[in-house]
């Protein structure tokens, strides 16, 4: 793939008070994304009004579509037009989409899918914070597979991690997700937009040899296949159904097992280079505190009263939560007495911490069913649990 | 000169098929091979770059058109191709895009792509093969089965009142409505050249038989007697009033191009609306800048 | 050869029918509007009656099987080249 420097039409340049909706339109216009098909759901409807607004002095495509499943389906038709496309939903949007991100990984299409988490399930809180579909965004379509998914937590960061995901999306051709929350939606902070030569972009990697010789799924060295666009007469096929390299569909168990390896493998084997995280005081840590999104902000007073009272606790906060951190997770098991980890949901990434610790450090979790933040004091509460 | 000496020569139509992938999965007898080839021909005859023309499928017998055409082609998720061709059109509008799927895929679970994008005018010329049922899972009842048809999920028949799509089509907006049999075949060629010429929603009905499932539950012979019964009880009415126009079961079938008109299409409108409203600001997209 | 306002000849055609391809549906048959084709006594490899020949002679080139055949196993090509060469060779 190429960098590029940030064109420069999308740069709202300039520092900006912005909530995190409107700073993710804002990446997203700065990453070069032009094609924006979705649908409104609260809490992630200003991002789309904000999109809807901008586009029309970028030049590109704003359509409100029908629902949430047009919604993808769209983007994916886009990115084999050639366009950077994103969408934002929320938790039961977030579900009608399941079946089309399957779809989108199968096809290996580069799209960006903003998720500003509610609580739920179902209709549940809709103007309230959740982080309950962390599972979802890695499991919630049928079979195998692998994303990317990236957590900001403050309107800067969704103005960073939305550039950084069209980033990763174009480079592994993968649907790469922004997994926010209500709460960093609809914040209104301070959000500095740098000019657009500070930018750097990337280009999915086009293909540039015989028209003969083109096989739309052979894998390069760094596993991620070369990708065209519809209309320069490489009159390819592309498919839902298992296909071998030619992108004709297959149907039998070997042809199965290279596929769906290939879209695991293309993520797995080059996690080292995805996985993101931020790391504060660990070397010395007894207990380390896993958090991403809004609830890594409310735990930084618990860890700061914490160390006041003499414990000695570090922080991780997950700037990719998939492909999750198993291996840093390992390492630190085997130096902390017990992880921390508090999500407004009722422990999906503590399971996941849990399962990579292999026993070697408990994983506590501060559950919490959404709807408002975590009290910082149920936080502390468990680091000095896990500091015994 | 003798017979045998003659070159071989080729079927004109394979340089429009992945010819890797022939034979087709389709049944003896059934009609979506006779309407792939009057596609073809229409291609043929049509003026078109065939390198910026792009066909989008969903599931089904007829979703496996998108496999045997060479042209860019996806395959997409059952009831999804016209949102995915929507997003392939608007991202790269020099595309000419072509929705080619069945009439479970288009009117059952797509119902809602359909009547949305007819509505907006989208351009795109939809091909929509109707053989009354859901055909590839084995011959269910669909939004399109008459009413008595026997089918899988009707063992007793069908109650439900079926679409009328040429209507549907019509009421929600689509620019060019026409409807065929799979035996009118240079109509149905003539009607989708018409219809790729042409800006906007068009929709092709093309009424094919089903041997294996419609026409077996339904006791209505193999494919020649389905085909035979289909072109002599149809009857032709260029312009007929939609509304007059619905498939009873083994009724008449009026065929012929019901709607050709002109309105301008959603890229259109959002260009020509937002030049007005902002002025010089605004960046037409499509155009070339 | 009967010839039509002064010089203009009816088509002729060649069938080229590709056997293996055939499912037996009978449409090429059914609908050949001179009754050219016919289904034939022999079985191709799938077990169907492929068609064959039966009046070569009368074609007209309308393309109607090549059209209809769902197979794509059937095509036609005008005759006209190798007639007028036969004609040309036939003549003293």
């Amino acid at each position: 793939m190429k960098k590029v420097k940030a064109d420069p039409k999308g740069v709202l340049t300039g520092a900006h008070y912005l909530d995190g909706d409107f700073a993710i339109a804002e990446g997203a216009l700065a990453a070069g994304c032009r094609f924006f098909a979705g649908y409104p759901i609260t809490p992630s409807t200003e991002t789309a009004e904000r999109f809807a607004e901008r586009i029309p002095f970028v030049g590109g495509i704003f359509i409100q579509m029908e629902d949430e499943i047009a919604s993808i389906t769209a983007l994916i038709g886009a990115a084999w037009g050639g366009q950077k496309a994103m969408t934002v939903t929320s938790g039961p949007g977030f579900s009608l989409m399941m079946e089309n991100i399957g779809l989108a990984v199968m096809m290996e299409a580069p799209l960006v899918i903003a998720n500003v988490q509610r609580g739920g399930p179902s209709t549940g809180l809709p103007t309230l914070v959740g982080q309950g579909d962390m599972m979802q965004v890695k499991f919630g379509s049928h079979g195998d597979y692998e994303i990317i998914a990236l957590c900001p937590d403050s309107p800067q960061e969704c103005f960073d991690l939305t550039i950084k995901a069209f980033n990763l999306s174009e480079t592994y051709r993968v649907p790469t997700f922004i997994m926010t929350d209500e709460c960093v939606g609809h914040m209104h902070e301070k959000v500095v937009i740098p000019p657009a030569d500070q930018i750097e972009v990337v280009e999915r990697k086009w293909y540039v040899g015989p028209k003969d010789k083109y096989l739309p799924y052979k894998p390069d060295k760094d596993l991620v296949p070369f990708m065209i666009k519809a209309g320069d007469g490489y009159r390819f096929h592309t498919t839902g159904l298992t296909h071998d390299q030619r992108g004709y569909p297959v149907i039998n168990a070997e042809v199965q097992d290279w596929n769906v390896r290939h879209l695991v493998d293309k993520i797995q084997k080059n996690a080292d280079r995805i996985i993101d995280y931020r790391e504060d005081q660990v070397e010395d840590a007894d207990v380390v505190v896993v958090s991403f999104g809004i609830t890594s902000r409310v735990a930084v007073k618990a860890v700061q009263e914490a160390r006041r009272a003499g414990i000695k606790v570090g922080t991780m906060r997950l700037v990719t939560v998939w492909p999750f951190p198993e291996k840093r997770i390992l390492q630190l098991a085997g130096q902390v007495k017990a992880f921390v980890i508090p999500e407004l949901n009722l422990g999906q990434i503590r399971r996941e911490v849990e399962r990579c610790a292999f026993g070697q450090a408990p994983a506590i979790g501060v559950p919490h069913c959404g709807g408002w933040v975590h009290d910082p004091d149920d936080i502390l509460k468990a680091i000095k649990e896990a500091a015994r | 000169m003798n017979a045998q000496d003659r070159r071989p020569e080729r079927n004109p139509i394979e340089d429009l098929l992945r010819m890797d992938r022939i034979p087709h999965i389709w049944c003896p007898g059934c009609g979506i091979g006779t309407v792939v080839s009057s596609f073809a021909d229409a291609l043929h005859k049509s003026e078109l770059d065939l390198d910026k023309v792009a066909i989008v499928s969903g599931i089904g017998c007829t979703g496996r058109v998108a496999g045997y055409v060479k042209l860019d082609s996806f395959h997409s998720t059952h009831g999804r191709a016209i949102p995915f061709a929507t997003g392939l059109k608007l991202a790269n509008p020099e595309l000419k895009v072509v929705v080619f799927s069945g009439d479970g895929d288009i009117a059952g679970i797509g119902g809602n792509h359909f009547i949305h994008a007819a509505r907006r005018n989208m351009d795109l010329t939809v091909i929509c093969v109707n053989n009354f049922n859901y055909a590839m899972t084995g011959g269910q009842v669909a939004a399109t089965t008459p009413i008595m048809a026997n089918l899988s999920t009707a063992p007793f028949g069908n109650f439900e009142y079926p679409f009328n799509l040429a209507y549907l089509a019509d009421s929600c907006g689509a620019t060019y409505v026409a409807r065929w049999t799979s035996l009118h075949l240079r109509r149905v060629t003539k009607s989708i050249q018409e219809a790729l010429g042409k800006k906007g929603f068009s929709f092709i009905e093309v009424i094919t038989p089903c041997v294996t499932l419609y026409a077996r539950r339904n006791r209505l012979g193999d494919g020649l007697n389905l085909l035979k019964y289909y072109y002599d009880n149809s009857e032709m009415r260029h312009g007929a009033d939609t509304r007059t126009v619905p498939i009873d079961f083994q009724g008449k079938i009026i065929v012929g191009k019901f709607v050709d008109k002109e309105k301008p299409v959603w890229l259109e409108c959002m260009n020509t609306h937002l030049q007005k409203a902002l002025g010089e600001k605004y960046r037409p997209y499509g155009e070339k800048a | 050869m009967t010839t039509y306002f002064g010089n203009l000849k009816p088509k002729k055609g060649n069938i080229h029918i590709n056997k293996e391809r055939c499912k037996g549906c009978g449409f090429c048959v059914e609908y050949c509007p001179k009754d050219v084709l016919e289904l034939s006594e022999e079985f191709n490899k799938k077990g169907y009656h492929p068609p064959r020949i039966a009046h070569e002679e009368v074609c007209c080139y309308c393309q109607l099987c090549e059209a209809i055949c769902p197979e794509f196993a059937l095509f036609v090509t005008l005759k006209e080249e190798e007639e007028e060469g036969e004609k040309s060779e036939s003549r003293p």
